[in-house]
């Protein structure tokens, strides 16, 4: 048998599953000592070229409360043509069109190597794919000018049929009408007041009130004609909207001193939510938010117009000082909720040097599926190219996005299922499988997912409810299934079926199996999503102290050491990395509030809760390469002790790439060298880490920020803040050695961590 | 002369053509009783007791020289035998024969007007008597106005003296500021006050006077000068507040002021230091406009600005509904078209290369789409706002423009709008959220300014200040006849507190097909200084030169805004009651969002204390407000009037066009209130009581049979008859409510000239015409008997022009007017005259040009042929006749004015 790594890592390659253990513990109490619960990443819209999607509906259980889809670990009886359920075992016969079937005449999703298959069906009328632009008008002329320029450069990366809108708002919200010939027309609202979804629909003359049914039934607006005057396709207007995009005016209202322009962003967003409620329910949808700042008037203002009054902080928020933080959350959350019932999402490009108030409108991306992306300004290539990016496609020359993704999950009945965390909201759809522990958004067995990447991955968490008395037989597997609609890019409708099983273990005769099957890397993921979430809505230290007594239990559970003896305490190899990840993870972004705004800081976390399992690794512990004239580049511990004065680093953290060089490099460059000719291979060593940072940078969405320093320089800021502070002010005479660098932090060093880990999981005491 | 009190002043002293005659003719003659029937049940009036009275012509022997008319009607004469009856027609007769001169009546009129009683008379010897009294004898407003032109026309009217009456409205003089304000800035009841309270109380003459601020100057007058003293303002009575005028008494060597309203004594302002002369009398008296002028304006300095801003220029914005009534008619496009050259003319300081005035433009049905014109933008944008319940502008750059930069933008808005909505069957409009969104527009844009606003129908779309039909016929003539001129809706009110305090005016041109509700809807307007306009059933080829010329007239006019007017007087008395297109927060400011060149405010005073003979009453008229050019100035004019604690001084200063002027206003004020038969008893009792205080106080004693009117008033009775007799007051089904109430609001505004002709319209004969001369024919009586059937008349009200043509009219003068052959040729749908080349042609259309000139709004020329049956509404404005719609002939209601002075005497 191949090893766990190799198994887990074509497991994910084929399904894009990860699971925690891939030994199931087989009664419900073993497995809560486990500590890291049977909880796995699932990335739905793995990239797979190799996978054709195949042309039929797939064959359901036909057991009312299952409707699990038929998939290579049922059992088949190909005389009888009958199947059996492998999660309630109802026998089922095959479809007519089955009639053929034989045991060398297989259907693709009973082949072993199709426990992930995609089915394209044929529901309703196709949909184009629509694109609203909520566009932000109080911007300065130059960051105006560029986001113009983005806007107008995005409508030619945009498939000619897809259904364009534009909304602008700053003291106002302008809907503009896009199928006028002679005259620029568009809508205005006030932006303080908030109109209901029918009322806007009223207003934009969406619906015919005469048209309305005698019991005052409202009926869905079906004249194309009507709706189309605010989306309408790209072909049809790409002059007309290129020609009004570039006469887009600053925010005309004059700003007096010491006031911020007055920003609708909240009633700008409301009547997006309810233009596309109005006229494309259940049909994806993207609404692009492009923000300069924050809301300052009418609901969901972040902060007021006064410049004296500044934008809440940290400090603020555990002050309870923070007065529309809770009202505008609860505003957009609504607002949130409503698109994501109709399976529209809401992206946010936020650009601006100080806050926005994504704090408070981050829900509006996460529920959704939407992207936030943030820049200090829209003139800068970190936006362009992100932006640029959003419209990527993949191999097929199709756009990696996919639009009003619902996930079901099927589990056998030893499992239940406790809730998912990812940018998804459930969709409350009751079941026998659906644990009472609820973990992220549960209470559910579907969830929708408005906007789906490749790369979009959710946590799911599980419970093994199987009783300790009523042991499950050898070799019994477990299996779930994750069932997947979406509408693809191409308007197609789609549905991903993903079949996974693993086998049951017990857990006091088989513990070394199973500590051996434990993933480290999924399970770090795993538990630091749980600690995102919590932080959500739970005071940071609490989070921190959870983390920590999860930590210490799991090493108390797998550690082998003599009681209060801690140097005697090790970890198997299978666990050994897990306690760095959690040391990083302490000090990350996600759970660190200090030198973060509260914007930054749901920005990220923004980024955490969607990422796949690598980018995910990346944001928890940084990579740091190192280029030096001793050998090719290679990767180094994230720790002080790597910058060295005649290194170059490069440093990825998922939304930084710095390239660091240290004292002697630095000065070299400054003298020129590498202009020289002798020096060749200087310049050499300059250019590399460019290049991987390049490669870096062509792949990653959102775009990275970019940051070239060096020793002593003030962006080295970034570097210094993640490695591991092995040396600091306190600790460098003792060390006595010259290798590395000090760092002036009272953080605890890796080193210190895993001393105090090792105390207190030895500790009888604990 | 005057021992008793009650002989005129010189001027009326001296010989008057028409009635001088008189006593020379009847002096000698004993009372001759004349016969009148009282008619039917008069609609106005109840009934005499007896259904029978006697009218009875006599001059009053013992003042045979005096300027009085008398006119003794004997009710005890009821008994009068058949012979004197006879007898007295007889006279009468011989009276008119006698009497019938050149200007009074053509030469025919004696004849057939004597026929008529002879005949009734003789066939109806033992039924009613005859109903013709020489209608020459009573007194007639046309000969007053003819002897005040010849008596003052052309001349010089200096105003250096405190309490001098002024020429009449209708005579053309020529005003030379010496210390008081030009009659055409304000002009009283009467320029005599009485000293007391109780003598205010007991002749019931109202004191007021009717203030047009920006009353428009003749080119050969002076313009209004403009002091500036810089920083520190206007010089002003520490006390009242009062500013700097001739009533300032200088004293102490020039060191100190005492103010002539309050007599506080105020130090003079060590910059505005000046020496006495030995009359006591500054030595910059002539150098300084605000010491020497009842007119004069000063500079305002931030302080009288809001917010402490300087004012910005004012902004007119055009708002058009563009609902399917408008479109179809035709409007739409004719108000473009017409204002893409109109706006060139929009009204600019003396002098100025170009107007400061911005422009703007909505149109609307349900709801309002605005346009971004700005100069920068190759194409107009439109921006829709739909909420209507809680209006707002979307956008402030670009809406309010400077037209000669936007020009090409505006042009092309301009064509663009009657295609944009060609196809629209939106006929449901709102009115309310639009006069909002014009406020708002203002208010975003820190500057005051007015609305044109084209509207079409009764705004029934779900918005505020949406209105339901309430047009009840059935109310007329009972107590809640009033709720039908009351507004509707607080909305309304609300809506003009708030265009006051932006200084918004609005101006309303309605387009009706139907009941519009003008009560309600014009309530915004006639609180703002704005107009109405109504084009009932309007189309395009029949009416749109009318309302093109209404509206240029009124995009073009002088006019200031945001204005706050403060009437001052000397202690005494004070301003109590305001009349006008106003607005009042307070009981002493009146507040209008604009006041232009035609609009007047009626102001009543009462007394406070007694009133010294010697020291007069003074009044002062200060209206802040804010030029074309954005500047804020403050508009000054002072009035002197005499008192007096004789009643005669008063009535001999009496104005009765300014009399009727205020009593229109009160009496359409007080129908909101007040059911309409109240109102006009009321105004009979009033005018009833003034004459009877007349009599018992002022008058020598003569029969009670005989009716004695003071000189200054003797055609007060006609005015308010007439006045008794407009459709607000008449209480007939058969006028349409909005009619009624677009007249009551239009009056509220208006300035004496327009009451006067209003309710005594000009009637001209055309048929005898001197072509050669350059005046117009002196206009005859307003009675049908003046009408010939080989006549051509035309009549003018200042809101109607008729060319009246009678069923004999020569054909060479139809011919020459109209270019058709005979009367039956020429076409009744004609609106304007055919332009021929010749002397009668030429000089028709020069007079009503002259007229259309003279007159605040445009007037539509109706061609009405005798006998035919649009002959109905000339007729209407034959005020001397008996109404169409109710109300007695002048000679009815004279004796029933005199009935109820009798009875008030007993």
């Amino acid at each position: 048998m191949a090893t766990y790594q190799e198994f887990i890592q074509q497991n994910e390659d084929r399904d894009g599953v990860r699971f925690s253990w891939n030994l199931w513990p087989s009664s419900r109490l073993e497995a809560t000592r486990l500590v890291v619960p049977v909880s796995c990443l699932f990335t739905p819209l793995k990239e797979r070229p190799d996978l054709p999607p195949v042309q039929y509906e797939p064959v359901l259980c036909s057991r009312a409360n299952c409707k699990a889809v038929l998939n290579p670990l049922c059992q088949v009886d190909y005389r009888a043509k009958i199947w059996a359920c492998n999660f309630c075992f109802q026998r089922n016969p095959f479809p007519p069109s089955y009639a053929g079937i034989s045991d060398v005449n297989q259907p693709a999703e009973l082949m072993p190597q199709f426990s992930t298959i995609e089915y394209v069906v044929q529901r309703g009328p196709p949909t184009p794919l629509i694109f609203l632009y909520v566009v932000d008008t109080c911007l300065e002329e130059e960051d105006l000018q560029a986001l113009k320029e983005s806007l107008q450069m995005s409508l030619s990366l945009l498939p000619p049929n897809a259904l364009v809108g534009l909304i602008t708002f700053g003291r106002m919200v302008q809907v503009h009408e896009l199928s006028c010939e002679a005259i620029a027309k568009s809508y205005v609202f006030r932006g303080t007041k908030e109109l209901s979804s029918k009322q806007i629909q009223e207003m934009l003359g969406l619906t015919n009130p005469a048209a309305s049914g005698p019991q005052g039934r409202p009926v869905a607006p079906q004249d194309p004609a009507v709706t189309c005057r605010f989306l309408q396709p790209v072909h049809k207007v790409d002059m007309n909207l290129t020609d009004l995009l570039g006469e887009l005016q600053r925010d005309p209202w004059p700003v007096p001193q010491g006031k911020r322009p007055l920003r609708s962003t909240g009633i700008a967003l409301s009547i997006a939510v309810g233009l596309l409620e109005g006229t494309f329910p259940n049909t994806g949808a993207r609404v692009m938010m492009f923000t300069g700042g924050p809301p300052t008037q009418g609901p969901g203002m972040v902060v007021g117009d006064e410049l004296k009054t500044p934008i809440r902080s940290w400090h603020d928020i555990t002050k309870d000082n923070a007065r529309h933080l809770k009202k505008a959350t609860k505003y957009y959350e609504a607002l949130a909720n409503r698109a994501a019932v109709n399976g529209h999402s809401i992206d946010i490009y936020a650009c601006a040097l100080d806050q926005t108030g994504l704090l408070e409108m981050k829900c509006l991306s996460n529920l959704t599926g939407g992207h936030i992306a943030m820049g200090d300004s829209f003139n800068t290539s970190l936006f362009k190219q992100t932006f640029q990016r959003v419209f990527s496609k993949d191999y097929n020359g199709e756009f990696c996005m996919a639009f009003g993704g619902t996930l079901e999950v099927k589990m056998s009945r030893e499992l239940k299922v406790s809730g998912a965390i990812g940018p998804c909201v459930s969709l409350n759809a009751k079941g026998p499988c659906i644990s009472e522990n609820e973990v992220g958004v549960g209470g559910t067995t579907q969830w929708k997912i408005c906007s789906l990447s490749p790369s979009t991955t959710l946590a799911m968490y599980f419970e093994v409810v199987n009783q300790h008395n009523a042991p499950i037989p050898q070799g019994g597997r477990g299996a779930v299934q994750f069932v997947t609609q979406y509408q693809h890019s191409n308007t197609q409708k789609r549905i991903r079926v993903t079949t996974v099983a693993r086998n049951w273990a017990d857990a006091q005769s088989q513990i070394q199996h199973i500590e051996s099957s434990f993933d480290q890397e999924a399970s770090a993921v795993i538990m630091a999503r749980l600690g995102v979430f919590r932080a959500e809505s739970e005071e940071g230290p609490d989070v921190l102290r959870w983390l920590d007594r999860q930590l210490i239990r799991l090493c108390q559970k797998f550690g082998q050491f003599n009681k209060d003896d801690p140097t005697s305490f090790k970890l198997s190899e299978s666990l050994s990395l897990y306690p760095q990840f959690m040391f990083h993870l302490r000090r990350s972004p996600f759970l660190q509030v200090f030198n973060n705004s509260p914007d930054e800081c749901s920005y990220y976390r923004h980024h955490f809760v969607r990422q796949d399992l690598t980018q995910s690794l990346i944001m928890i512990q940084p990579i740091l390469y190192s280029y030096s004239f001793h050998g090719p580049p290679e990767p180094v511990l994230l720790d002080s002790g790597s910058i060295l004065p005649d290194r170059i680093l490069l440093m990825d953290t998922f939304f930084q790439l710095v390239i660091y060089h240290g004292e002697t490099i630095a000065q070299w460059r400054k003298a020129g060298y590498q202009e020289q000719p002798e020096y060749e291979n200087f310049k050499h060593l300059l250019v590399a880490p460019l290049d991987d940072a390049q490669e870096i940078l062509q792949n990653r969405f959102p775009m990275p920020r970019y940051i070239d320093t060096e020793h002593g320089g003030s962006q080295a800021r970034f570097l210094l803040s993640k490695v591991n502070p092995s040396q600091t002010h306190n600790n460098l005479y003792s060390w006595g050695q010259e290798t590395g660098a000090p760092i002036l932090t009272d953080d605890v060093s890796l080193q210190v961590f895993m001393d105090h880990l090792k105390k207190l999981a030895v500790s009888s005491a604990a | 002369m005057s021992q008793q009190g009650y002989v005129a002043t010189p001027p009326y002293s001296q010989a008057q053509p028409g009635m001088g005659g008189y006593p020379a003719g009847f002096g000698s003659t004993p009372a001759q009783p004349l016969y009148r029937h009282y008619g039917g049940p008069p609609q106005s009036f109840p009934a005499p007791p007896t259904g029978k009275a006697t009218c009875l012509w006599s001059p009053n022997p013992p003042v045979k020289s005096s300027v009085y008319v008398f006119l003794p009607i004997g009710l005890h004469q009821v008994q009068v035998t058949r012979a004197s009856h006879w007898n007295c027609l007889c006279v009468t007769g011989q009276f008119g024969g006698q009497m019938a001169g050149p200007g009074m009546a053509g030469p025919g009129m004696a004849g057939p007007g004597m026929a008529g009683p002879f005949q009734g008379g003789a066939a109806q010897m033992a039924g009613p008597p005859q109903k013709k009294l020489d209608p020459d004898s009573i007194p007639s407003t046309t000969q007053v106005i003819e002897d005040d032109q010849a008596k003052r026309g052309g001349q010089v009217y200096t105003t250096n003296l405190r309490g001098q009456v002024p020429p009449l409205v209708t005579t053309d003089y020529t005003v030379q500021d010496q210390g008081n304000a030009s009659p055409r800035f304000m002009r009283c009841t009467t320029y005599s006050f009485p000293c007391t309270a109780d003598l205010a109380k007991q002749c019931q003459v109202p004191l007021a006077t009717i203030i047009k601020p920006f009353a428009t100057v003749p080119k050969n007058e002076t313009p209004m000068y403009v002091v500036n003293h810089g920083e520190t303002g206007p010089i002003r009575c520490n006390r009242c507040k009062a500013y700097m005028c001739p009533y300032m008494q200088f004293m102490d060597g020039g060191r100190r002021y005492q103010c002539g309203f309050c007599n506080c004594v105020n130090e003079v302002p060590p910059f505005y230091f000046q020496h006495l002369d030995h009359m006591g009398k500054r030595v910059d008296f002539y150098e300084r406009p605000e010491l020497s002028l009842g007119s004069y304006e000063f500079a305002a300095t931030l302080d009288y600005c809001k917010n402490n801003k300087p004012a910005s220029p004012p902004a007119y914005i055009f708002m058009i509904d563009v609902s399917y009534a408008n479109i179809k008619s035709g409007l739409v496009r004719l108000v473009c078209d017409e204002l893409k050259t109109l706006l060139d003319n929009l009204p600019r300081e003396d002098g100025a290369e170009s107007s400061m005035v911005k422009v703007g433009f909505v149109t609307y049905n349900k709801i309002l789409h605005f346009y971004n014109v700005k100069s920068a933008l190759a194409q107009p944008q439109m921006m829709v706002v739909s909420d209507t319940a809680e209006m707002f502008v979307p956008l402030l750059d670009g809406f309010l423009v400077n037209f000669q930069e936007s020009r090409a933008v505006i042009n092309n808005l301009l064509d663009q709008i009657p295609d944009m909505f060609a196809d629209t069957n939106e006929s449901e409009t709102v009115f309310a959220p639009v006069i909002q969104a014009g406020v708002e527009a203002l208010k975003a844009a820190e500057c005051s300014g007015k609305l044109f606003i084209f509207h079409s129908s009764i705004p029934t779309a779900e918005a505020p200040g949406k209105l339901k039909n309430r047009d009840d016929k059935k109310l007329i003539n009972t107590e809640k006849e009033k709720t039908l001129f009351q507004p509707q809706k607080a909305v309304y009110e609300q809506l003009s507190k708030d265009c006051v305090s932006q200084g918004c005016s609005v101006d309303l041109f309605l387009f009706p097909s139907q009941y519009v509700d003008i009560a309600t809807m014009g309530d915004v307007a006639t609180h703002t200084g704005g107009s109405i306009f109504k084009y009932s059933n309007f189309q395009v080829e029949r009416d749109g030169q009318h309302f093109l010329s209404d509206l240029r007239k009124d995009v073009e006019k002088a006019i200031g805004f945001d204005a706050i007017m403060r009437v001052r007087t000397s202690t005494g008395f004070r301003a109590t009651d305001f009349f006008g297109a106003i607005h009042m927060n307070n009981t002493t400011d009146v507040e209008m969002a604009a006041v232009d060149c035609d609009k007047a405010v009626t102001v009543e005073f009462k007394h406070d204390d007694t009133l010294s003979e010697e020291t007069g009453a003074l009044m002062q008229c200060a209206l802040l407000y804010t030029t074309i050019s954005g500047q804020r100035r403050l508009r000054i004019h002072n009035l002197s009037l005499n008192c007096s604690a004789q009643l005669s001084e008063l009535y001999k200063s009496c104005e009765t066009d300014a009399l009727i002027n205020f009593f229109t206003k009160s009496a359409y004020r007080a129908m909101l209130n007040q059911p309409l038969k109240t109102v006009r008893e009321n105004l009979v009792n009033q005018a009833a009581h003034m004459l009877a205080c007349y009599r018992k106080n002022c008058a020598s004693p003569s029969a009670a049979s005989q009716l004695i009117l003071p000189d200054a008033m003797k055609v007060f009775p006609v005015y308010l008859n007439s006045l008794l007799k407009t459709g607000p007051l008449v209480g007939s089904a058969e006028l349409s409510t909005d009619d009624r109430a677009h007249q009551r609001l239009s009056t509220t505004a208006m300035g004496v000239e327009d009451t006067q002709l209003l309710l005594y319209p000009r009637l001209i004969p055309l048929h005898n015409m001197d072509v050669a001369s350059d005046v117009v024919p002196t206009p005859v009586r307003c009675s049908e008997e003046r009408l010939t059937d080989a006549g051509m008349f035309l009549l003018e009200n200042g809101c109607s022009l008729f060319l009246w043509l009678g069923q004999a009219c020569p054909p060479e003068l139809i011919q020459s007017i109209f270019n058709v052959p005979s009367l039956a040729h020429v076409p009744v749908d004609l609106r304007s005259l055919p332009e021929l080349d010749n002397p009668q042609s030429k000089k028709l259309r020069s007079i009503v040009d002259s007229l259309l000139d003279q007159r605040p709004s445009s007037m539509k020329l109706l061609i009405v042929k005798q006998k035919d049956r649009s002959e109905i509404m000339f007729r209407q404005h034959l005020v001397e006749d008996k109404g169409l719609h109710g109300g007695a002939s002048y000679m009815d209601f004279l004796c029933y004015v005199h009935r109820e002075i009798r009875q008030v005497l007993t």
